[in-house]
């Protein structure tokens, strides 16, 4: 017998959250967690709530999602292929436009194979807990992505994390380890929270001379970072020494889905024991056709590529000079965090910028580090000249009406 | 090495860290007696591993709850 009082709920470990939700809601503010875009117009403007609303946190930052070749691609898929594949990559999931995408990677990244997941989140997932197991170490930076600690919890392996972006502690921690131990070193390009690089070559030479295989997530940089777009490690010159490189198709290549692809001489065998990949639905026809238009497209971006550099410092240093705080002292990438002074302020930032008519990210712990609460901007590259200085008008009356600057 | 000389080692790291000067037992907890913050735990973690040159794995943090689990923990590692 049970009985209503006594049954503990399973939900009481959230009252926490629901409380501060809640008071935060009282205030009258628009929920900035469930915003609804009601027409998208272009890659940097939608209609929400009835307001055209220039789109400052998309991470599209290539502006592929309204391209007419990716367009076009993806419509004669849909005829030619139909909705969806209803299956595993390993059963009657592969569709030929899959293996078009994974060519398209591995000629993309110069590599010699790739591997497409349903999303970025199971790349990670999939990758990380499949190749690190028992008996082995994986040492990671603090600040990683949900979608690598969540690897970590599903793998069997030692996780080892390490200061942010911290040469001397990852060295000290990969020295710690037990002689003949499998080693993996996560590291981001771009971290997505405050926008900010890591110093891959001086990282990787540490993790390389400790003997360590190389996971480099590199989602933010993707089709603008690195001569070729590769990224950050091909900027720094040592993508060669990376073991594998994670991406996604839902920022600069302007869909959904997630890859990983590597040199590894035995890199196949993951399609088989790789279970995010295995027991889960392959994206559908559409969204591979458009992916693959879409990276092939990106290999010849010069232009579009200083454009977006050109409005990361514009908007950078315009915040700035208006008296925000910003998560990197220079731009690094096209994310331009703005740090708020607390979450009640930030929210409210979040809700007058949205009336001025401008999207950004509201961020807070536990998804930023030393629990700040950030406004994070992610730049596109069909963002006017013009539009990046319409809103740095509309930070700039938002913060005095907040009382931030 | 023995546990009363680890146990000294200990004290001395977590003095700085513990801010209120909580009155220690091994019975003491990091999150509640302590009220340490995740930030807190990692900073303090890494403090300890320098201390003993050793690796503190998050599998074996999560079995860590108390002052006295710390030093048997830190005692075992060590040999």
């Amino acid at each position: 017998m049970t009985d209503a009082a006594t049954t503990p709920d399973l939900f009481s470990k959230f009252d926490g959250l629901i409380e501060q939700r809640r008071a935060l809601l009282a205030n009258g503010i628009e929920d900035p967690f469930n915003l609804v875009m009601e027409k998208v117009l272009s890659p940097t403007v939608a209609v929400c709530n009835g307001r055209e609303t220039i789109l400052l946190g998309t991470y599209n930052y290539m502006g592929m999602t309204f391209d007419p070749d990716v367009i076009a691609a993806g419509k004669k898929a849909l005829d030619e292929f139909g909705a969806g594949t209803t299956g595993s990559r390993v059963l009657n999931g592969t569709y030929a436009g899959h293996r078009a995408v994974e060519q398209a990677l591995c000629d993309f990244y110069g590599m010699d194979h790739a591997m497409v997941f349903s999303t970025g989140y199971q790349a990670n997932l999939g990758i990380i807990s499949t190749i690190a197991g028992k008996g082995d170490y994986i040492v990671l930076d603090i600040d990683s992505h949900a979608s690598i600690w969540d690897g970590c919890k599903m793998g069997d392996a030692e996780v080892v994390p390490f200061k942010h972006n911290d040469i001397e502690a990852m060295e000290k921690r990969l020295r710690r380890i037990p002689e003949g131990a499998g080693k993996l070193v996560v590291l981001e390009g771009v971290y997505s929270m405050l926008g900010d690089i890591a110093p891959l070559k001086e990282m990787i030479a540490v993790a390389k001379a400790h003997g360590a295989m190389v996971l480099v997530d590199e989602a933010h940089s993707m089709g603008f970072i690195g001569p070729n777009g590769r990224g950050v490690a091909e900027d720094q010159g040592v993508l060669d020494q990376v073991d594998f490189v994670i991406g996604t198709f839902s920022k600069s290549v302007g869909t959904v889905g997630g890859f990983c692809v590597s040199n590894h001489p035995k890199f196949e065998i993951l399609r088989l024991v790789c279970r995010p990949y295995v027991f889960t639905a392959s994206l559908p026809p559409s969204v591979v056709h458009t992916a693959a238009t879409s990276i092939r497209k990106l290999m010849h971006a010069g232009d579009k590529r200083a454009h977006l550099w050109e409005n990361s410092r514009t908007l950078h240093a315009g915040l700035i000079a208006r008296g925000f705080t910003l998560g990197t002292q220079t731009p690094q990438s096209a994310i331009i965090a703005v740090i708020m002074p607390d979450l009640e302020r930030g929210a409210a930032m979040w809700e007058a910028l949205l009336h001025e008519g401008l999207y950004v990210n509201l961020a807070r712990p536990p998804a930023t580090p030393a629990g700040m609460t950030l406004l994070r901007c992610s730049l596109c590259a069909e963002h006017t000249a013009e539009q990046v200085q319409t809103i740095l008008g509309m930070f700039e009356r938002a913060g005095k009406t907040v009382g931030i600057i | 090495m023995d546990r009363a000389d680890t146990s000294a080692r200990i004290a001395a790291v977590i003095e700085p860290f513990n801010k209120k000067a909580v009155a220690l037992t091994d019975d003491s907890t990091f999150a509640g007696d302590l009220e340490w913050d995740s930030l807190t735990v990692m900073d303090f973690v890494a403090a300890i591993e320098d201390e003993f040159d050793i690796i503190i794995s998050m599998n074996q943090q999560a079995e860590i709850e108390t002052y006295g689990q710390l030093i048997d923990a830190v005692t075992k590692i060590r040999g």
